[in-house]
């Protein structure tokens, strides 16, 4: 048991659950400001968060957790190799238009296979948009932060550009609806009935699983974590560091490419909107990482935790409490648990201190 | 007697290790007292104790008799004792007289006063013959310089107690006389000085009592005077210490690496970093290249292991060129490297040591297996390679690197790069920072790599390890090899000429 509680893997979920915690406790306080009488019923709506539907609450929740796995992965790769992917919003993006323009367009394909090639392009393309920053990095030693944060820009207004020109739906102001390239639901709508849920949920844990085998089981994550931590070491070592960082950042551009392709392909009626907004699955992304200490494992826990949140945000408003507020509770709550590493350093430091004063 | 300071058994543990156990310091007013130990005996964390950096779990302290209580730094410095560190804290752009008023700056109406600090600044540099200019940059004066504005600012603080961490490690020979002198003139006028320090040389030189650590133990304290230096390493170490490196005949065998013409452009100017150097090493033989720092053997490795590219001149390895070979071509071919620099090369310190030890071979089918790592092999080589090296660690082969000590650190680099059986190894100052025991240790290694016939290549600043390891010795004075020397016959003087440029011939 002493050793259960002294483990690694312990302490860092209870960290992560000790900042959930306070988060929900501020997000109450927001509460109580905004709307005293109904504060309670509120909050216990969002507690129950995905729960609050039955089956379809759930549904909702795999639903929306799957984009933002991906996103997450996407910058939690990225960080264990030592980058920091904020342009996860713009590869999301530019991934999403790849995968509805080979839907809409591609009518050579058949049907069948068709959502799979549109995903693979949403894969290929995310990653391309990675590879402007990564060369930039790799290269040129050009900050990735700047580099992403610009081809977020570059890839929103381009994809506004291209959707008008080549799917456009002008009476809705959005791209067309890819009806022949849907993510099979494999039973999961009857599962989860009435909710959006695919199959996506699965190929997202399934990458998140491959991502943590890459990482800490081969030669190629050995040589990309060595590279992040201590780039003059690696060199040292013979990796060719230019060609690692590249890749890892094409890689978290990949990831968050298909988050792209899952959530325009699921079916659900979401639309690529012809907006000047960038893509908020991606900077959720940069919390989902955090909160999962950035192990892809941890990551499909945190995604699905902050999907959980804001399907139980979604009923809040059964209480009468306006969007705005319901944003600011959400936004409370997960920006709280992106606190876990800190909650962790007084973890281990209060085990520490126990383990002493035998 | 009258103790100025007094650590009593003072006990401070870390998770899997105990830095401290029951150690008694007792320091009298006006002596300079040493503090001996190895890498890892626990003299920083002591002296971090007493600084008030760390809390001990067990033990007092004691200032002019009474008990003190000291949670900080600040603490510590209202009982008046100061710390020079061994890498100093001061602010580059800064003047002397900003940087020794810094904290403890007069201000009027929101304006600095200085002129009474530099009245203060110029007496005590005259009192102590610290010949410092108050208005000179930081930037620009010398390393021995810097350490004196830190002296100076413990003075200017009316520090009493005077703590010098490792002061020498930094400072040419001429820097460290001065030191000496200065630490002497101090003592004389009533200041008590704890010296950190495992040399010996300094020790016999300056200071009045020593006491000795190991292994985290209290062993002894003693007079100076009525101590050898081989008594004061036997305490540290545990055992007798070689000072003379042992070492049969040499018998150079064939060439392995033969160097032509080798030129690298400078990072920092139009000069070459290395101009036209040719030079042999041969199996069964330490080839030694010695010099003043900073004058072209660092871009000298970095062209022979493959870290930085080569203007022109060639390398033949083994017969064959490998002039635009990459770094792991090199490697797997038989080039083992010791960097100078073991945090920014050696080691992936965020690694565990067991992904360390692998890390110039993760790659080889011993340790992988269509790309997957072999966690198991990768374990059992780190057990074999502890267990043979006696590399120390909290927790084996799990340890991160980063938690380790200087020594133990550049143990497992040393088992690494001689674990590849390679056939020429270069190791590129081995044995910095370390002490008698590592060093002995490493010293060791070398010869025997020698005697097994594999090639040596070493890069030394340090005099002694010239003149006791090499069987060969090459001189580089600004980028250029200026001397050549058999050690058993060249004085230390005459290499010194070589190596400040006073004296050159050509070579071969």
């Amino acid at each position: 048991m002493n050793k259960l509680l002294k483990s690694k893997g312990f302490q860092n979920a209870s960290a992560s659950i000790l900042s959930i915690i306070f988060g929900f406790v501020f997000g109450f306080i927001v509460l109580l400001i905004s709307n005293p009488a109904n504060a309670v019923g509120g909050f216990l709506t969002i507690l129950s968060g995905g729960f609050t539907g039955g089956m379809k609450g759930l549904g909702q929740t795999l639903y929306l957790a799957t984009p933002i796995i991906m996103t997450g992965l996407s910058v939690g790769f990225a960080f264990k190799t030592g980058l920091f992917n904020i342009g996860a919003s713009g590869q999301f993006i530019i991934g999403a238009f790849t995968a509805v323009f080979i839907a809409v367009k591609a009518t050579f394909i058949p049907t069948e296979i068709l959502w799979l090639v549109a995903l693979t392009g949403a894969f290929v393309a995310g990653g391309l948009w990675a590879l402007v920053p990564g060369f930039l990095k790799a290269y040129r030693n050009v900050n990735e932060v700047i580099a992403s944060i610009m081809m977020n820009y570059i890839g929103m207004y381009l994809v506004n550009f291209m959707v008008v020109k080549t799917v456009f739906d002008a009476a809705r102001n959005q791209s067309m609806t890819p009806t022949r390239a849907i993510i099979p639901k494999v039973g999961l709508d009857t599962l989860f009935n009435g909710s959006n849920v695919n199959l996506g949920i699965i190929i997202a844990i399934l990458v998140a699983i491959i991502a943590y085998i890459v990482l800490e089981k081969t030669t190629f994550g050995y040589e990309l974590k060595a590279c992040g931590y201590n780039r003059s070491a690696s060199q040292y070592a013979g990796m060719n560091s230019k060609r690692n960082i590249l890749l890892s950042m094409v890689i978290a551009g990949a990831f968050a490419g298909l988050g792209g392709g899952l959530l325009y392909l699921a079916g659900s009626g979401k639309h690529i909107q012809v907006v000047d907004i960038l893509a908020a699955e991606g900077f959720n992304g940069i919390p989902v990482a955090l909160l999962g200490l950035s192990n892809p494992i941890g990551i499909i826990f945190a995604a699905i935790f902050v999907a959980y949140i804001n399907v139980g945000g979604f009923y809040m408003q059964l209480y009468k409490f306006v969007p705005e507020v319901i944003s600011i509770m959400v936004a409370a709550i997960i920006y709280l648990s992106a606190f876990s590493l800190f909650f962790r350093e007084q973890i281990s430091a209060f085990f520490k201190k126990r383990t002493e004063g035998k | 007697m009258e103790y100025v300071i007094e650590m009593l058994n003072i006990t401070k543990e870390f998770p899997g290790i105990i830095a401290n156990d029951d150690i008694t310091l007792q320091v009298r007013k006006g002596e300079i007292h040493a503090l001996l130990g190895e890498n890892g005996a626990g003299k920083s964390t002591l002296m971090s104790v007493l600084f008030g950096l760390y809390k001990a779990e067990k033990g007092t302290i004691k200032v002019n008799g009474q008990v003190a209580k000291i949670h900080n730094p600040n603490d510590a410095k209202k009982y008046g004792i100061g710390m020079v560190h061994q890498h100093f804290k001061l602010v580059h752009n800064f003047t002397v007289l900003e940087n020794v008023v810094l904290g403890v700056e007069t201000v009027e109406n929101g304006f600095l006063k200085l002129k009474d600090a530099r009245e203060k600044v110029e007496k005590i540099s005259k009192q102590y013959n610290l010949f410092i200019d108050p208005d000179a940059l930081i930037s620009d004066i010398s390393v021995g310089m810097e350490q004196r504005v830190e002296i100076l600012k413990m003075l200017y603080r009316e520090n009493e107690i005077l703590i010098f961490d490792e002061p020498t490690a930094v400072l040419t020979p001429q820097e460290i006389d001065e030191l000496m002198k200065i630490m002497k003139n101090l003592a004389s006028e009533g200041k008590s000085i704890i010296f950190i320090t495992h040399k010996l040389n300094e020790i016999k030189q300056v200071a009045d009592r020593v006491t000795v650590l190991r292994k985290g133990k209290y062993i002894a304290t003693v007079d100076v005077a009525t101590t050898s230096k081989e008594e004061m390493s036997e305490m540290m170490v545990g055992r007798k210490v070689l000072f003379e490196v042992e070492k049969g005949e040499q018998k150079p065998g064939e060439v392995i690496l033969e160097v032509k013409n080798l030129v690298v452009k400078s990072k920092h100017s139009h000069k070459n970093a290395v101009n036209n150097v040719s030079f042999k090493v041969r199996r069964g033989e330490i080839l030694c290249i010695a010099g003043i720092e900073g004058n072209g053997q660092t871009d000298l490795v970095y062209a022979l292991t493959g870290l930085t590219p080569i203007e022109s001149g060639s390398l033949l390895f083994k017969g064959s060129d490998i002039t635009h070979s990459t770094i792991r071509q090199r490697s797997v071919s038989g080039i083992s490297h010791i960097p100078e620099d073991r945090h920014k090369h050696g080691l992936v310190l965020d690694y565990n040591l067991a992904e360390n030890l692998v890390l110039q071979s993760y790659f080889q089918k011993d340790y992988q297996n269509n790309g997957f790592l072999k966690f198991e092999a990768i374990y059992k080589h780190a057990t074999d390679l502890i267990q043979q090296f006696d590399i120390r660690s909290g927790e084996g082969a799990n340890s991160k690197t980063r938690s380790m000590s200087g020594g133990n650190q550049q143990k497992a680099i040393v088992a690494r790069e001689i674990d590849k059986n390679p056939d020429l190894l270069i190791a590129v100052q081995p044995t910095r920072g370390l002490d008698v025991g590592a060093i002995e240790y490493i010293h060791k290694k070398l010869v025997e790599q020698r005697d097994a016939g594999k090639a040596v290549l070493l890069v030394s600043l340090e005099m002694i390890e010239v003149m006791n390891v090499s069987d060969r010795i090459l001189v580089m004075y600004e980028g250029e090899l200026v001397g050549q020397a058999d050690p058993r016959v060249v004085s230390q003087q005459e290499l010194g000429l070589y190596m400040s440029g006073s004296k050159r011939e050509v070579i071969e």
